[in-house]
């Protein structure tokens, strides 16, 4: 059982950590997107 | 520039996945809490680089009130995002290692409640920079982060000056650690830092982007009144 609160504090890190990598990649392709109509 | 990223970023990993074996198996087995004691080598290196982003949101600011240096306010609002993350981490990770060591989730002592208090300045920050169109808010932002960065030394001293559940400091606070553990810990402090540097290099090159393409945004409305504005 006590294993299993280790296993949620290094899993909800990484949850933290990637959700917040997500969102930049997805801000990326927005601007992307953005800049390629700004070409247009 | 571009190739070095990658780079960086593949050994980054690494060194990640290296910090997370010593973690999970090389680090010995505290004898009183077992286990659970391994999250301290994700709870406490995502504390001390929240306070060293948060410092750098400081200096950034500071620089920024003086010189209005636009590169300036960037990195103030990047380091403030990316140190709101890793604070995020470290107030998630505390009350799961509370909960099988102290038997609750939460207290209101001096750490846990200035450590509270920090995130909601930052959060509060953040929602400023994010919500507010004025000119002005790099300056108002400025100022917050100034304010700030001034509790940041209250959070780190509050086990010094009060009594507090949480335990002391291991390392120059009266506490004591295993030299093994404490080799861990550096460690994971050594691969958190790299990850949150290039984390704050990729969110500082978006923005730097952003604020370009606004620029374009508002050059094209001026130039095209009509047709241009988004």
């Amino acid at each position: 059982m006590r294993n299993g609160y280790l296993f949620a504090a290094y899993a909800v890190t990484w949850v933290i950590h990637i959700t917040y990598l997500g969102s930049i990649v997805r801000r990326y392709a927005r601007l992307k997107r953005e800049i390629e109509q700004l070409k247009k | 520039m571009k190739k070095l990223f990658p780079v960086l970023g593949v050994l980054t990993a690494i060194l990640l996945i290296y910090a997370l074996y010593q973690a999970l198996v090389v680090a010995p087995t505290e004898r009183t809490m077992g286990d659970v004691q391994r999250i301290f080598y994700y709870h406490v290196p995502s504390a001390i680089i929240g306070f060293m982003l948060f410092f750098i949101n400081f200096g950034a600011s500071i620089f920024y009130l003086i010189k209005r240096n636009p590169a300036a306010d960037i990195v103030a609002l990047v380091t403030a995002e990316v140190g709101v993350v890793f604070l995020t981490v470290n107030l998630v990770t505390g009350p799961i290692w509370a909960r099988p060591v102290w038997g609750i989730w939460w207290t209101w002592d001096m750490r846990l409640t200035s450590t509270l208090v920090l995130w909601l300045i930052y959060v509060s920050y953040l929602f400023l920079r994010r919500f507010s169109s004025s000119g002005e808010t790099p300056l108002l932002a400025a100022a917050l982060a100034v304010l700030g960065a001034l509790c940041v030394p209250f959070v780190y001293f509050s086990i010094w000056f009060f009594r507090t559940q949480h335990p002391q400091p291991v390392m120059g606070g009266g506490g004591s650690i295993d030299p093994r553990m404490l080799h861990v810990l550096l460690i994971n402090w050594l691969a958190f830092s790299c990850f949150a540097f290039l984390v704050c290099w990729s969110r500082y090159r978006l923005e730097k982007l952003q604020r370009e393409v606004d620029h374009a945004h508002a050059l094209e409305s001026l130039m095209n009144p009509r047709g241009g504005a988004r």
